[in-house]
């Protein structure tokens, strides 16, 4: 059991992809683009093996791996999956090969650079994701900045050097805390264990027994890091300057999963290591998530640029996210970790959908458009059905996670009042005024487009290729849920227990 | 056929990616047409069926749950995609596949040559689909997915030429106004669902209904969730506050005016406040809440009416009347009085829009009511169905409109007080009245445009055929349900239908009939009389002695001034709410505390760190790979350094 080589294979896939690709030709930008995509989809093939082989009902970590890595400081290569990472997993292997077939006519320089940091991003992407160990993720963690530095300061707008820079510095300053609590914490281990250990399965069990006002010191280190990435009110004004400037595949990605490790963290880690003081934080978090759903939406509301607007709806939208992880019922969890995977499919639509006229017209001016569902029909519905998905219309998927984090929250008896509910809640009419209001001045309306910016052309087949697979899930998740919300059931469950009876042990 | 209940959903569903996806292609209208209106037919057809089969078993066992598969199921929430066949559901199923199916066919004429002929039907049928599943679920969660499933085809609709202005802007803005004012309504009703979840632990219709009807729980709590699901059906039925939808709804073309801006959508909030009778019937002060908004809506909207020019505008502020009638008999326990009415209207409404649509269609697109006159010779067919829907509504008996507002007229005298009465048969006499300055003002007295421009015409067969069953109904529908005085011991039939859905609500409620016969009759009497009245008084003022409109309206300028500009509701929102948050969220929220505060802080602090720095400058390179590498060195450095001082 502890030798399973699966997921070593899926981070190897990606990894010998990007170093393979070194050796090729830099002219050969074709075969760069037909190589870097046929690796992402051999580790999208593989991750459904894995999802296939993976068994929902046993809440523990599966397809784990684990030998000794520094035996000195008893650091291990330990990976494996539970419910909770095999969605993420599923989303970043499935969003990659989207996003380099996205780029096939945005990226025109240094295709094989560009290529080489999209496979590298995965491999940390999915490092995060599968580390059992601290340290492990941590290095993944840190690792997987480098890759996104370079593509938002290389192929990313006009400002993307400040855009980079303070992507890089605001994610950076919240890691160091998090590498201070990382090491306090393997040293705290070292008591009750009798050795060093970043081993997370231990530290699950070490964790709970750390002193109150020590834990909430040790919550804090981990949640501002994890806070950051979300990003979580008041931290997220790094997110739209990162958005606006990126590529389109980096958009994607940013949004689709980079975001989500945040998120992710805050579950894997701060709930369970941390049960004490997630409790006691839980209603401030709660109502710093609850600003971000009314206040993101609300600065969405008044955007002029396109991708900035979406920008803008993801700190609205992960504030859902938040509100759910932290209401900690079974539906808000379960809502929070599939909201996670909605956000990615409705924003990555979005960000794609951008992407498109942008390459054709370089500009994303709202003010630029109108009436284009005349010239640009299929476009048109393409971007109706992402705009839907992103505000919560029932039959799609927004509205299974936002629905389920809803009424999740409101029987909370961790955050015990409905006023989170309903302050939440209202974002649902905030988010129809946003997209809608976009939507509207973008594609209905007589037709006038800019004159510098020539002349729009509907989506070709490339583009219809990445965007349906996407849409199909978006329908999937709305109308049959069962198949997704079954593999986060077992382990939500077991993350509540786990924090409630962990902090009731404590307190009694 | 009860069991083949789900087709009636998934027909529609099919005709909409049938046109949806190949509509474009196919182009041939006749085909487009009668796929989106042959699949309404059929559903049709099956729900007749299904009444009659449901008519067979004994009225204990009129209830049958058609269930698909499970949709949503966490924890303790379980809610599928299940279909519930009783006496309501059918009765609502009924109305919205038959006149559904009659509005389709004469789409195939009204939007006979539109570009956007396939997309029209496309975008009507998926409609249908959506409000089959808010009528027919049997948990809140899918009747909450048909819920906005109608309010986006509306949204899709009314923008449908989104390429035209109206009134200062354009459709779309119409269509996003409606779809938004829809949504504040629907925030309310999710926070009903949540507070229903809470309470009794479920979302299903059956188990909600039976635990509310068992189980005792304070009157506080079924008054939240009472207040919080009407808040919904406010949105979607357009009533005060969340009304101001609605008349810019007009946008969209007629066919759809009719099918979801009268005849069925906006009344779901009617169907929902039925459904869910028994918590209505817990919370009193709620009841009363629902009955007086009702009232006042029904009131107020019909005073606006009287003066608007736009042919449509007057029938969608009747509209928004009427539907304050429905909620009237909600909030006074005439549950099933209400539905009726529902009912009645879906026939008269639809066909007064359909009118107006054959209207408009002949007169080549002109809507303002000034610029007609005359038109009875050149629309004959037109003229006369319309007519009998202008008395319909305006109560005359034995139409259908004369039963259904008549009973709950009544009710809210037995029930609720005289001044209930009062006040609704006086929005009665004014509802008369501004039907028939309609019907003068476009088919009687002279012609108003300019005959050598204009040519006006009848529409073809497919129009009025539709019009002309329409008119059957409005004329015929109201005697399913002839009220006991007449009737003798069969009594109401409509009413003996539907009482095993109202009863535990009325068992609660406890009302107790000491009013006498007389009694009723006299009050029928009166509102008949009055309306008759106002029919004649209108003819007067518009047909034989004009100036005394014009006389009335200089006299008391203000008065007309306010209502012709509908109380300045729009303007008020636009300056209270509207503008304030847009303003804030620009300046207050983006501008000042993201740009200037959190930035100006990171910025701030990176900036200081740099000055501090400045000496120890050299080694920042500014190249990240740098940066990264000394990071690691320096992460490694600190990890050996914590490991050997333990």
């Amino acid at each position: 059991m502890e030798n399973n080589l699966l997921l070593t294979y899926l981070l190897l896939i990606p990894l010998v992809g990007a170093l393979l690709l070194l050796s090729f030709s830099k002219e050969k930008e074709s075969s760069i683009r037909y190589f870097g995509l046929i690796f992402s989809l051999a580790s999208f093939v593989l991750s459904l093996v894995i999802y296939f082989k993976f068994d929902p009902m046993n809440a523990g970590f599966q397809f784990t791996q684990k030998f000794i890595w520094v035996e000195k400081l008893n650091v291990s290569y330990f990976v494996g999956v539970d419910g909770l990472s095999l969605v993420l997993v599923l989303l970043t292997t499935f969003l990659t090969p989207l996003t380099l077939l996205s780029s096939w006519k945005g990226i025109q320089k240094n295709v094989k650079e560009f290529t080489f940091f999209m496979l590298m991003l995965e491999v940390g992407m999915l490092g995060v994701f599968v580390s059992l160990d601290l340290f492990l993720f941590y290095i993944f963690w840190e690792a997987m900045l480098i890759p996104m530095y370079f593509i938002i300061g290389i192929w990313g707008g006009p400002k993307r050097i400040y855009a980079s820079v303070k992507f890089f510095i605001y994610t950076m300053f919240g890691s160091l805390l998090m590498l201070v609590a990382i090491i306090w914490l393997a040293v705290y281990a070292s008591g009750p264990l009798g050795v060093f250990s970043t081993n997370l399965l231990d530290l699950y069990q070490v964790g709970p027994t750390i002193a109150k006002q020590i834990q909430y010191l040790m919550f804090a280190a981990f949640a501002f890091s994890f806070a950051i990435k979300v990003p979580l009110f008041p931290l997220h004004t790094w997110l739209p300057d990162a958005h606006v400037e990126a590529p389109t595949a980096g958009s994607v990605i940013l949004a689709g999963v980079l975001l989500k490790m945040g998120t992710y963290g805050l579950i894997r880690f701060c709930l369970p290591l941390f049960p004490q003081a997630a409790i006691a934080f839980a209603p401030y978090i709660s109502t710093l998530a609850i600003i971000g759903i009314i206040y993101g939406a609300l600065v969405a509301m008044v955007q002029t640029d396109m991708k900035k607007l979406v920008a803008y709806s993801s700190v609205s939208h992960l504030g859902f996210v938040v509100l759910g992880i932290f209401a900690m019922t079974q539906q808000s969890m379960q809502g929070a970790i599939i909201q996670m995977v909605n956000h990615g499919l409705s924003t990555g639509a979005l960000f794609l959908l951008v992407g498109i006229v942008y390459e054709r017209t370089h500009s994303r001016e709202i003010s630029d458009y109108g009436g284009i569902a005349k010239v640009v029909p299929l476009f048109s519905v393409a971007f109706m059905i992402a705009s839907l998905s992103s505000i919560g219309l029932p039959g799609l998927n927004g509205f299974i996670g936002e629905f389920l984090i809803l009424i999740g929250s409101f029987k909370s008896e961790v955050l015990n009042s409905w006023w989170f509910t309903v302050f939440a809640a209202s974002g649902v009419i905030f988010a129809a005024v946003y997209m809608l209001w976009m939507y509207q001045r973008v594609v209905f309306g007589e037709y006038h487009l800019s004159e510098k910016l020539g002349h729009l052309t509907d989506l070709n087949t490339r583009e219809m290729i990445v965007l349906i697979p996407i849409f199909v899930f978006i329908v999937w998740i709305g109308v049959y849920p069962g198949t997704f919300l079954k593999l986060t059931d077992a382990v939500s469950a077991s993350i509540i227990h786990q924090v409630t009876t962990a902090s009731s042990v404590l307190v009694k | 056929m009860i069991q083949l209940i789900y087709l009636t959903v998934l027909l529609p569903l099919a005709g909409f990616l049938i046109n949806g996806i190949f509509g474009s292609k196919i182009k041939n209208e006749k085909i487009i047409g009668w796929i989106g209106s042959g699949t309404i037919g059929l559903s049709f057809l099956i729900v007749i069926a299904a009444f009659f089969e449901t008519l067979a078993f004994p009225v204990e066992q009129r209830q049958h749950i058609v269930t698909l598969f499970n949709w949503l199921s966490v924890g303790s929430l379980n809610v599928s995609i299940a279909y519930q066949v009783d006496q309501l559901s059918l009765t609502m199923a009924l109305i919205v596949t038959g006149v559904g199916f009659i509005i389709h066919v004469y789409s195939i004429g009204y939007m006979h040559g539109d570009k956007g002929f396939w997309r029209f039907f496309a975008y009507l049928n998926l409609f249908i689909f959506a409000m089959m599943n808010l009528i027919l679920a049997d948990n809140f969660v899918l009747l909450f997915l048909g819920w906005e499933g109608v309010g986006l085809c509306s949204y899709l609709l009314i923008g449908f030429w989104y390429d035209r202005k109206f009134e200062k802007s354009t459709t779309s803005d119409a269509a996003k106004k409606a779809f938004i004012v829809n949504r504040i309504g629907d925030f309310g009703f999710l926070l009903g669902m949540f507070l229903i979840f809470l309470t009794f632990n479920s979302l299903n219709f059956n188990e909600v209904f039976t635990r509310a009807n068992a189980l005792n729980i304070s009157t506080t709590v079924y008054s939240f969730i009472a207040i919080f699901l009407f808040i919904g059906a406010t949105g979607k039925s357009a009533q005060i506050p969340l009304f101001v939808w609605l008349p810019d709804a007009m946008a969209g073309p007629t066919p759809v005016s009719a099918l979801i801006h009268a005849a069925t959508m906006v009344t779901a909030g009617v169907y929902m406040v039925a459904r869910c009778s028994i918590i209505f019937a817990s919370a009193p002060a709620i009841m009363t809440v629902v009955a007086v908004i009702g009232l006042v809506t029904a009131l107020f909207a019909a005073t606006i009416g009287l003066v608007q020019n736009d042919i449509k505008k007057v029938l969608a502020y009747s509209t928004v009347s009427q539907l304050g009638y429905m909620f009237l008999a909600m909030g006074v326990g005439a549950f099933s009085a209400g539905i009726f009415h529902v009912m009645t209207h879906a026939f008269f409404k639809a066909l007064l829009f359909l009118g107006a649509g054959s209207v408009i269609h002949g007169m080549h697109d002109q809507q303002d009511i000034q610029k007609y006159g005359g038109l009875k010779k050149y629309m004959p067919t037109t003229y006369k169905t319309f007519l009998v829907a202008a008395i319909a509504i305006s109560g005359i008996p034995p139409l259908a409109g004369f039963f259904s507002k008549d009973e709950i007229l009544w009710s809210a005298y037995a029930n609720a007080g005289f001044i209930y009465w009062f006040i609704g048969v006086i929005t009665a006499l004014l509802t008369a009245f501004y039907m028939f300055r309609l019907v003068n003002l476009t088919f009687e007295g002279k012609h108003r445009f300019d005959v050598h421009h204009i040519h006006p015409h009848e529409s073809p067969s497919l129009m009025t055929i539709p019009l002309i069953v329409l008119a059957v109904l409005s004329v015929l529908g109201g005697f399913i349900g002839i009220p006991e005085i007449f009737s003798g011991e069969h009594g109401n039939n409509f009413h003996s239908w539907l009482a095993p859905i109202f009863s535990n609500a009325q068992i609660r409620l406890a009302q107790y009939g000491s009013h006498t016969h007389f009694e009723e009759i006299l009050l029928m009497v009166l509102s008949v009389v009055g309306a008759a009245g106002s029919i004649f008084f209108a003819r007067y003022v518009y047909l034989k002695n004009q100036k005394v409109a014009e006389h009335t309206a200089s006299k008391f300028k203000g008065i007309y001034k306010i209502l012709f500009n509908k109380y300045y509701i729009d303007e008020a929102y636009d300056k209270a709410i509207v503008q304030p948050i847009f303003k804030t969220s620009e300046s207050l929220l983006w501008k000042i505390t993201d740009v200037k505060l959190i930035d100006g802080l990171v910025n701030g602090t990176a900036s200081l760190i740099e000055l501090v720095s400045g000496k120890v400058r050299k080694i920042q390179t500014g190249v990240a790979q740098t940066y990264a590498v000394v990071m690691m060195l320096g992460i490694v450095a600190a990890l050996f350094w914590i490991i050997y001082s333990l």
